[in-house]
């Protein structure tokens, strides 16, 4: 059952890279002595602490609550003391502080009491929701937006297709690609479960065509299991971006996700393979997201491979056990070459979207001034989103920024498609990610200043009625003295009349 | 020539027709303008343009009274959309009014507050909470940084601090104003 499969405008061939760290097996990161864990690693609001400091914590313990409906709860990645509920350096592009849960571990790493779930089809729809919403899963492949939310489709949607993204198509990443070779079962624990939670009719995993092996693993796991109705592995070409959501899909289904829609609107709903893998650990035995595998690779370090890494881990830690070269506080990678950012400090911790760790890129271009825009459009045929760069690029530098969002910038998925491409080499994405964040503070402002219009009307109303409300009063009070006097006076009046009455009698 | 003027006259015509058309097809719109002017002013609401909020100040600027550079809070941007707005030259702000400053926002000291309310009175957004005699508080979200209940407070208990940024409001910077480091990408 061959079916031809659809493209995308535009992408890159890029060189691979990713031979370096998929020589040895996964490696599991030595247990640090603190661990950090910042309350938002997802999108959407942050977590709530549940513990103090002080408190003994056990592995897998519940140590802050979602807030509201975008949020997730989060974990002890092992057992120790609580000894900081603080602000601390996240990994950030800013590199600010954010409020994190500080654990210094004891090296016991005792579990907290697990619950698996023996028979998943004796679960509701609802209670899955719930056990992914509280093993506090998020989307792995980098974005990290709440992972129960996706296994919602709601009441006025049906799911055709559930999409397994196992593209990993930047270069130098290859979590993924270890961890389908490595746990193509557990993966496939997660699938079916997610398969029945969204009631998809049929399931696509998608692998890009450089991961031979992660395809034969996941092909010998799908084999083992005849029980799973339409379910097909589809090998899709190598081509940057192909891991991007809306161009996976276009190339899986030939569909094109519209500008302003989302790809349930087709009927597809689309997760990561370490998602998958997650959602099987939660339901099958009991265990939250408390930690991932990381990439660490680059030119700097020779022992490049994937680690399994509990949450918290320094980020530095990570590197030296990979025996990177590297001066205390130098600059790496968090991400991949194409859509990564770089950072530095050595107190930074690995989070739930960690997904890969490069320090040294091959064979970089010198840095170089960008030398003005030729009008070549090369940027447009590049861009995998349509999109027109060159005019992005003008209107973001203008700051016109009504114009960035006529253009579309929002459909921009930073994939640097674009800049690869530029002769002149113009940051195009520096420019969108700019203008983006930019657009999202007026709007903030223009609610704020919208909010402040109103509680300055409210009041200055409530002030108007307070001021009538009190002259009425001493309108009131004025006419009840006036009557009161004019009744006094009468009353002394007629007391006068009835003294002179007595003074006759007597 | 009879057919050249009517011609001409039919021309006239049509074209006054279609203007005609066009006037009412696309007659703007808009708000009146104290709410188009009230719509850009920042909503402080602190008075430093001498009137008792934006609002105030927006029909002062509509009715032609005052010039347009008496916003502080606002700065250079709000100028600039006021002179866009109104078809004038921008100038510089009014240096009595007050200057462009980044964006504060007020803390009470709650050990020292005495609950005398006076700054709930001051408050021009009711961004204030507390009860007589107990310790006060600021809204965060809802305050706008107006600072006018500094004066009122007879303890001087009430601090302005700048807003410090959070990775969720954070701004990427001007790539035209950093020297950017390239030769990150491969
Ligand atoms: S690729 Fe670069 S130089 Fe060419 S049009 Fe785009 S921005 Fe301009
Ligand atoms: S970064 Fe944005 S504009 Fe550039 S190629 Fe990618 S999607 Fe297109
Ligand atoms: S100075 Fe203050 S009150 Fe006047 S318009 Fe500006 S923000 Fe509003
Ligand atoms: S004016 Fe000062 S002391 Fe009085 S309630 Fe406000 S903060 Fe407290």
């Amino acid at each position: 059952m061959t079916k031809t499969l659809g493209f995308f405008p535009g992408g890159l061939k890029l060189p691979g890279h990713k031979k370096r760290s998929t020589q040895t097996p996964i490696r599991k990161t030595p247990l640090a002595k603190r661990l950090t864990l910042p309350l938002q690693q997802h999108i959407g609001s942050a977590a709530i602490p549940i513990v103090e400091v002080g408190d003994k914590v056990l592995k897998g313990q519940q140590i802050a609550r979602a807030d509201g409906h975008v949020s997730v709860c989060l974990h002890a990645p092992s057992s120790g003391t609580i000894i900081a509920i603080e602000d601390h350096p996240i990994p950030h592009p800013s590199g600010l502080t954010a409020p994190c849960i500080t654990i210094e571990t004891d090296g016991e790493d005792n579990w907290v009491e697990r619950h698996p779930v023996k028979d998943y089809r004796s679960l509701s729809t609802h209670e899955i929701r719930q056990i992914v919403r509280d093993a506090g899963i998020v989307g792995l492949g980098g974005a990290g937006f709440p992972s129960f939310i996706k296994l919602n489709p709601g009441v006025h949607h049906t799911v055709e297709t559930l999409l397994l993204n196992g593209a990993e198509c930047e270069p130098y990443i290859s979590c993924d690609d270890m961890l389908m070779r490595e746990r193509a079962d557990g993966i496939i624990d997660g699938i079916e479960i997610m398969q029945y939670a969204l009631r998809a009719r049929e399931v696509i995993l998608a692998i890009e065509d450089n991961k031979p092996q992660a395809i034969s693993a996941m092909e010998l796991a799908l084999a083992s299991r005849p029980h799973l109705q339409n379910t097909r592995l589809v090998v899709v070409p190598t081509r940057y971006p192909t891991g991007g959501e809306k161009q996976l899909i276009q190339v899986v289904t030939g569909k094109e996700v519209p500008s302003d829609g989302l790809p349930i609107d087709l009927g597809i709903v689309s997760h990561n393979m370490g998602t998958a893998y997650a959602v099987g650990r939660a339901i099958h035995h009991g265990e939250p997201l408390i930690s991932r595998i990381v990439t660490v690779t680059g030119k700097d370090v020779p022992h490049a491979g994937n680690f399994e890494t509990l949450f918290g881990t320094p980020i530095s830690e990570l590197l030296t056990y990979a025996e990177t070269k590297r001066e205390p506080d130098e600059a790496f990678i968090l991400g991949g070459p194409m859509m990564g950012f770089s950072l530095s400090g050595d107190n930074l911790p690995v989070t739930k979207t960690a997904n890969c760790i490069l320090a040294g890129v091959d064979d970089v271009a010198p840095a170089q001034e960008p030398l003005p825009c030729i009008r070549c459009g090369d940027c447009a045929s590049a861009c995998p989103a349509s999109l027109l760069p060159q005019q992005l690029y003008w209107h973001s530098r203008a700051k016109d920024f009504d114009q960035t969002r006529d253009y579309n910038l929002f459909d921009c998925i930073e994939c640097g498609c674009c800049d690869y491409v530029c002769p002149s080499k113009i940051p195009l994405v520096s420019y969108f990610r700019f203008a983006k964040t930019e657009i999202m503070n007026q709007e903030r402002e223009r609610k704020k200043s919208d909010l402040a219009r109103d509680r300055f009307e409210t009041r200055q109303a409530r002030l108007e009625r307070e001021q009538r409300e009190k002259e009425e009063r001493q309108r009131q009070r004025k006419a009840a003295l006036a009557a009161s006097k004019a009744k006094k006076e009468q009353q002394e009046k007629a007391a006068e009349t009835a003294d002179a009455d007595n003074k006759e009698t007597e | 020539m009879l057919t050249a003027v009517i011609a001409l006259t039919l021309l006239a015509l049509i074209l006054g027709l279609l203007l005609g058309f066009a006037s009412i097809k696309f007659k703007v719109e808009g708000d009146p303008i104290v709410d188009q002017i009230d719509k850009i002013l920042p909503q402080t609401q602190c008075g430093q343009c001498s009137f008792a909020g934006c609002r105030p100040y927006a029909e002062a600027i509509a009715a032609g009274e005052v010039d347009i550079n008496r916003c502080p809070p606002g700065g250079e941007s709000t100028i600039q959309a006021l002179a866009d707005l109104l078809d004038v030259e921008p100038k510089p702000l009014d240096e009595e009014c007050g200057v462009e400053k980044p964006k504060m926002l007020a803390v009470i000291d709650e050990q020292r507050c005495i609950g005398c309310t006076l700054c709930i009175q001051a408050c021009p957004v009711d961004a204030i909470l507390g009860a007589a005699k107990h310790m006060h508080t600021v809204i965060a979200d809802e305050c706008t940084g107006c600072e006018l209940c500094l004066e009122p407070c007879p303890v001087d208990c009430i601090d302005m601090v700048e807003m410090t940024p959070n990775p969720n409001t954070w701004r990427w910077p001007d790539p035209s104003h950093v020297q950017l480091e390239r030769g990150e990408r491969v």
